[in-house]
């Protein structure tokens, strides 16, 4: 069964079309890359599918229900979660408050006035199991904000983790990270995608780590789709070729 | 070592809190004072849980404050001449006031949210204003007072008894503070931290953020009506500046200069706030010129508040 279904979509602002009649089919487990140059609105696709902006045309399906105009919040609850491109954390908490929050909404606390012993224990657990799976066990108590940028990053896919998505999408997780930090979650992502079975949609520059990660790859140029298909594909597609990789390399 | 600090604050407050009626006049004082400080500081720790938890600046609690008083005095002295009773009335048109303006407010922010909640506020203080019939009007409303509660086994005489009326209006300051940090401290609370750090974060995360927010200011109002209502008790008087603008920028004032980011923060800016109020005003008209100084200092060197700058000085 499709997990995610987006049907021609089109985002216009003013007189600017920042996505072009763009569809997209995501299956369970799958690992999908969307690739392009500077502004051929891989942002604006992802805004579109969180719920941060509606699109002008076309509709969105998850679980083959249409979520097309439905409020943020509301797609979370649903199971999608998301990370930025510039990292959105809540600097002035320590790393453990910014992941318990998402794990009492997971569980359905958001408007609980108390815990019980049982729940405060469970909650407890996971948040250290996070902790763990994203290497910041030792910063549990440090302030967000005077972690280093891949910490933050790591804290930030976390805490889109502790929402036990279905469907997590990942706006450049490498973005601005030295080698080691870029293979840390290049590792991260991987684990999440074999172990867990996690579908993962996301925009990355680095093309090793594309190539190294993805099911499948999309190509967005000015808005539209260019080409999709498998790494392989993609890597002999002439179009692709033409308008992005060779002027990478 | 931080939670020791904050425990030893914590039973510093009530210690002083506690005793106060009997050092107050040793100081030069008396003990109208302390109640007065204790009523503002419930309204500016009110206001805290939307300002400083939620980060979200309201610019007319006063209204709700003031309808906490107004209902409180008009039910004495129109319908039934019971203070309990009262004061459950003057906290019931508070709430019900701003539960009903929340949705209309809460998809606001910043100065915008700020301008809509001092236009309300002021369609309270006309209404009292001009409403001479019921409310006085500009003279304020008069020839009804506070009366003593009746526990059944004991009366307990606050109209005559200064200090019975301090420790009635104490014990309500700690019921409320009481509720006021377990409720920031439970997993709501911390949804409101979340909208104050990173409202896209929040929401992201699957907090309906309008919501929380509206839920945010019924609770802030609640709380701030409730100190309302105390005031015209301790008073025996409400007027219509219990409603008006500058009521809701003193609170906020007092907030910020205790500190807006702590839990006793706006109890320490109210304790100045008043005090200096009281002394200086006895001395000079322009006593507000004074406290302006104060303010400006602070948030010029002191951004965190008086609280803040005792926490940075324990710490280091």
């Amino acid at each position: 069964m499709t997990l995610l279904r987006v049907e021609n979509v089109s985002k216009q602002f003013g007189s600017l079309i920042a996505v072009k009649d763009v569809s997209m089919v995501v299956e369970p487990g799958e690992l999908r890359a969307v690739i392009g140059p500077n502004g051929a609105g891989k942002t604006t696709f992802f805004n579109l599918i969180s719920g941060f902006l509606t699109p002008t045309g076309g509709r969105i399906l998850f679980d083959n229900d249409d979520i097309t105009q439905m409020l943020p919040a509301r797609r979370v609850w649903r199971g999608i979660a998301r990370t930025f491109q510039i990292t959105e954390v809540f600097p002035e908490l320590t790393v453990r408050e910014n992941l318990r929050i998402p794990v009492e909404v997971a569980s359905g606390f958001r408007l609980s006035p108390w815990l019980s012993r049982a729940d405060e224990a469970a909650i407890r657990a996971r948040v250290d199991e996070l902790l763990e799976m994203g290497s910041l066990a030792g910063k549990a108590g440090r302030l967000v904000g005077e972690l280093s940028h891949g910490d933050q990053r790591s804290t930030e896919i976390m805490m889109a983790l502790a929402l036990r998505p279905r469907l997590l999408l990942l706006d450049e997780p490498t973005a601005g990270m030295g080698d080691q930090e870029t293979y840390d979650i290049t590792q991260l992502i991987r684990r999440l995608h074999k172990d867990q079975k996690l579908s993962i949609v996301l925009i990355e520059h680095d093309m090793r780590v594309v190539f190294h990660l993805a099911d499948k790859i999309m190509v967005l140029a000015e808005g539209a789709m260019l080409a999709e298909g498998t790494p392989q594909e993609i890597a002999a597609n002439e179009a692709v070729q033409s308008a992005y990789l060779g002027k990478a390399a | 070592m931080d939670r020791l600090n904050a425990r030893a604050g914590d039973i510093a407050v009530w210690l002083l809190l506690l005793t106060a009626p009997f050092w107050l006049p040793r100081v030069g004082s008396y003990v109208e004072l302390g109640t007065h400080v204790v009523i503002i500081a419930l309204a500016a720790m009110a206001l805290n849980v939307l300002l400083g938890y939620t980060g979200v600046l309201s610019f007319g609690h006063a209204a709700y404050f003031g309808l906490g008083a107004y209902g409180t005095a008009l039910t004495i002295k129109y319908i039934y001449p019971s203070t309990p009773l009262a004061l459950l009335a003057g906290i019931a048109i508070g709430t019900i006031a701003a539960a009903a303006i929340g949705p209309l407010i809460a998809r606001l922010r910043g100065v915008y949210f700020a301008m809509c909640t001092i236009a309300f506020g002021q369609v309270f203080y006309y209404i009292a204003f001009q409403w001479s019939s019921v409310t006085g009007g500009d003279d304020g409303l008069t020839a009804w007072h506070r009366m003593p509660i009746d526990l059944g086994f004991a009366e307990l005489d606050i109209l005559n008894d200064n200090k019975a009326f301090y420790y009635a209006a104490l014990a309500v300051f700690a019921a409320c503070t009481a509720a006021m940090a377990f409720l920031l401290r439970s997993p709501f609370g911390r949804t409101l931290l979340a909208i104050r750090e990173n409202e896209r974060r929040a929401r992201f995360l699957g907090i309906p953020v309008d919501r929380h927010i509206w839920m945010s200011w019924v609770i802030s109002c609640f709380f701030v009506s409730v100190a309302g209502g105390l005031f015209a008790l301790l008073n025996d008087f409400v007027d219509p500046r219990a409603l008006r603008w500058d009521q809701s920028g003193e609170f906020v004032i007092m907030a910020v200069l205790g500190g807006m980011r702590s839990f006793w923060g706006p109890l320490i800016g109210a304790a100045v706030f008043v005090v200096l109020q009281d002394y200086l005003s006895s001395a000079t008209e322009n006593w507000m010129s004074f406290i302006g100084l104060v303010f400006v200092l602070v948030v010029l060197f002191f951004p965190r508040g008086v609280l803040g700058l005792i926490r940075r000085r324990l710490a280091s």
